[in-house]
């Protein structure tokens, strides 16, 4: 369960950085150089996470480029350290 | 000619990659080493360590490394994310996980007991996991060979130097001879264990002659590989490592002249009038494996 607000990544190139933040239903914010490209993608993934996880927050994510596989990782760390020690499930 | 006959691919060079860094990660395969070693541990700072572990995951479960072999250095098993590391990164099948501060056998054998559990787990065929021991300290030298012996799963030891001139209270010079029994000691565990034996880093990133001498001293002594801590030392280690031709010519002849043997059915070779035996033809072919790295497949790639 998402009890608190959290990051996870950076705005280095080819990283992105994911805000997680407490809220009554899924919602998703997207901003990077090439929106026209990666915004779709970067929602189907997003949403993919938190309905595997059965999560219910606010995710904005700053992309600098980063490949899926990195948006995973961040998207679920910053999860995980949103969901105190009881863990993301819980 | 027969393909190879080593059990181990060559590995001369194990590229240190800093876990959490997406942009490093992903150029891992434009760098040219034949290792890498995601890191976890000294490259990552505490509040970080779940994005490394979360990022490396992901990385080594969902990215194609090509021929590349695969490595994590985990925390080591006096951090509270030893554990949490192997648990993560085991079912994402890296070739090996680096075990860092290994002091004594009992260090391998926890390791390899958690790494059995998590294999076992997830329906991973036991033992897919290596090991590579990394010895720091002086206590883990003169445990060298007792730890080499410790596991099945063990693949390799490897010199930690930063660690270990702490641990000696002396400081790294030039020429390495604080590391020279060290070394040695290392290297001769290994062997006699059947492992691969890695050396240390070179950390002067300036000092590109200093690197060249290590790297000649480490296939001097007989290190199979050696770390790089960045892209720009591959090529220097895997230079050191470039079969000498008049040796490879000879391989060659060893090899001709053991698979005439073996169609032949003789026992007994042979080679410019001198008798050759086992380990001998063991080696030429160990050389002829190195050789195909730099591009020479057959004699004639010598000319």
């Amino acid at each position: 369960m998402i009890i608190k607000k959290a990051q996870a990544g950076s705005l280095e190139s080819s990283d992105c950085l994911v805000t997680v933040e407490p809220a009554d239903a899924y919602s998703m914010s997207y901003s990077g150089q090439n929106e026209a490209i990666f915004k779709r993608r970067t929602e189907r993934l997003a949403l993919e996470i938190a309905t595997r996880l059965s999560v219910c927050a606010h995710i904005s994510i700053q992309d600098q480029g980063a490949l899926d596989v990195t948006l995973r990782a961040r998207i679920e760390t910053a999860l995980e350290r949103a969901a105190g020690d009881e863990g993301v499930r819980a | 000619m027969s393909d190879t006959k080593s059990a181990r691919p060559a590995c001369r060079s194990m590229l240190y990659m800093p876990g959490n860094n997406p942009s490093m990660l992903q150029h891992v395969v434009a760098f040219g080493a034949d290792s890498v070693l995601l890191d976890l541990e000294d490259a990552v700072s505490e509040r970080e360590k779940d994005a490394a572990r979360c990022l490396v995951r992901h990385f080594v479960k969902d990215v194609d490394f090509g021929k590349i072999i695969v490595t994590v250095r985990v925390n080591g098993a006096d951090t509270p994310y030893f554990e949490r590391d192997l648990k993560e990164i085991i079912p994402s099948r890296p070739a090996a996980v680096r075990v860092p501060k290994c002091h004594s056998p009992e260090d391998v054998t926890l390791a390899d007991r958690l790494i059995s559990e998590i294999e076992r787990a997830n329906d991973i065929p036991l033992g897919s996991v290596k090991i590579h021991a990394m010895i720091e300290t002086a206590h883990g030298i003169e445990h060298a060979y007792d730890i080499a012996v410790s596991s099945p799963r063990l693949e390799a030891l490897t010199l930690g130097g930063q660690d270990l001139t702490a641990d000696l209270g002396v400081q790294k010079t030039r020429g390495g001879v604080e590391f020279l029994y060290a070394r040695g000691r290392i290297v001769m565990a290994a062997k006699a264990a059947g492992l691969a034996a890695f050396d240390t880093v070179w950390t002067d990133l300036n000092d590109m002659e200093g690197l060249k001498n290590e790297a000649t001293l480490a296939v001097q002594i007989g290190f199979t590989g050696k770390a790089a801590i960045h892209p720009s030392q591959v090529d220097i280690i895997h230079e050191a490592y470039r079969p000498d031709r008049k040796e490879l010519r000879r391989a060659f002849r060893i090899v001709y002249a053991a698979e005439a043997a073996e169609r032949e059915g003789k026992g007994v070779i042979a080679v410019d009038g001198r008798m050759v035996d086992g380990p001998i033809v063991t080696r030429a072919f160990n050389l002829i494996n190195l050789a195909r790295l730099y591009g020479i497949e057959k004699e004639d790639d010598l000319a």
